[in-house]
């Protein structure tokens, strides 16, 4: 588990590829800097997807937790 | 600024989901993104075929069935909603093919919204020269 708390909880699950990954973005973008961001996806394409681009754009990937059918991403933005 | 131009021959919803895919996930990771509709691919935007278009490529037709009930029970987008998804997070253009515009005798109106322009092979070459990956589906 991790103990930092999300400012925003997206659930993307049931979400199609690039779904996830687009909702991130967007709540990424809509964020502050210093927040922090938990995706829950089913998407199997998000376990490669959202690392790299959460690593491209310069974000901090703080945890991928597999949960009981869907895995957790966690993010903190970070500019 | 990375740029992907698609040049989207095929009018078969098969191949018409990539292209769908690809350019939601480019817009976004802030790519931009041109979509060429040509022939088939072209007549996939008319208002009368874009969301009830149910063919899929030749070789793999006893599929379709199968196909079009997994995306409906999964409750997928289609791939004209993919297109207009990426539109609004990026910067997406759709251009038409001006040859196969005036070969089918098309109007403007006869295609959905999410077409931005009719465009000749040149302007296309032009623009597609300047893109880092290019692709014809």
């Amino acid at each position: 588990m991790s103990d930092v708390k999300p400012t925003k909880v997206i659930d993307a699950r049931g979400s199609f590829c690039p779904g996830p990954l687009m909702e991130l973005i967007k709540a990424i973008k809509e964020a502050k800097v210093g927040d922090v961001i938990a995706v829950y996806s089913t998407d199997s394409g998000s376990k490669r997807d959202i690392p790299l681009w959460v690593e491209k754009a310069g974000h901090e990937l703080i945890g991928v937790y597999e949960r009981e059918g869907y895995t957790e991403f966690v993010v903190r933005k970070k500019r | 600024m990375t740029k992907i131009s698609i040049i989207v021959f095929s009018g078969t919803v098969d191949k018409l989901m990539p292209v769908g895919v690809l350019s939601s996930a480019a817009a976004a990771l802030g790519y931009e993104v041109e979509i060429f509709a040509t022939f088939w691919g072209l007549m996939a935007f008319r208002k009368d075929m874009a969301e009830k278009n149910m063919k899929i490529s030749k070789e793999y037709e006893e599929m379709a069935e199968m196909m079009f009930k997994i995306m409906k029970e999964k409750n997928m987008p289609s791939w004209v909603d993919l297109i207009r998804q990426a539109k609004e997070i990026g910067n997406v253009k759709v251009y038409a093919c001006a040859q196969t515009f005036d070969m089918f005798g098309m109007k403007k109106e006869d295609l959905i919204d999410i077409v931005d322009e009719v465009v000749g092979a040149g302007e296309y070459l032009e623009r597609a020269k300047e893109a880092d990956i290019t692709l014809f589906i």
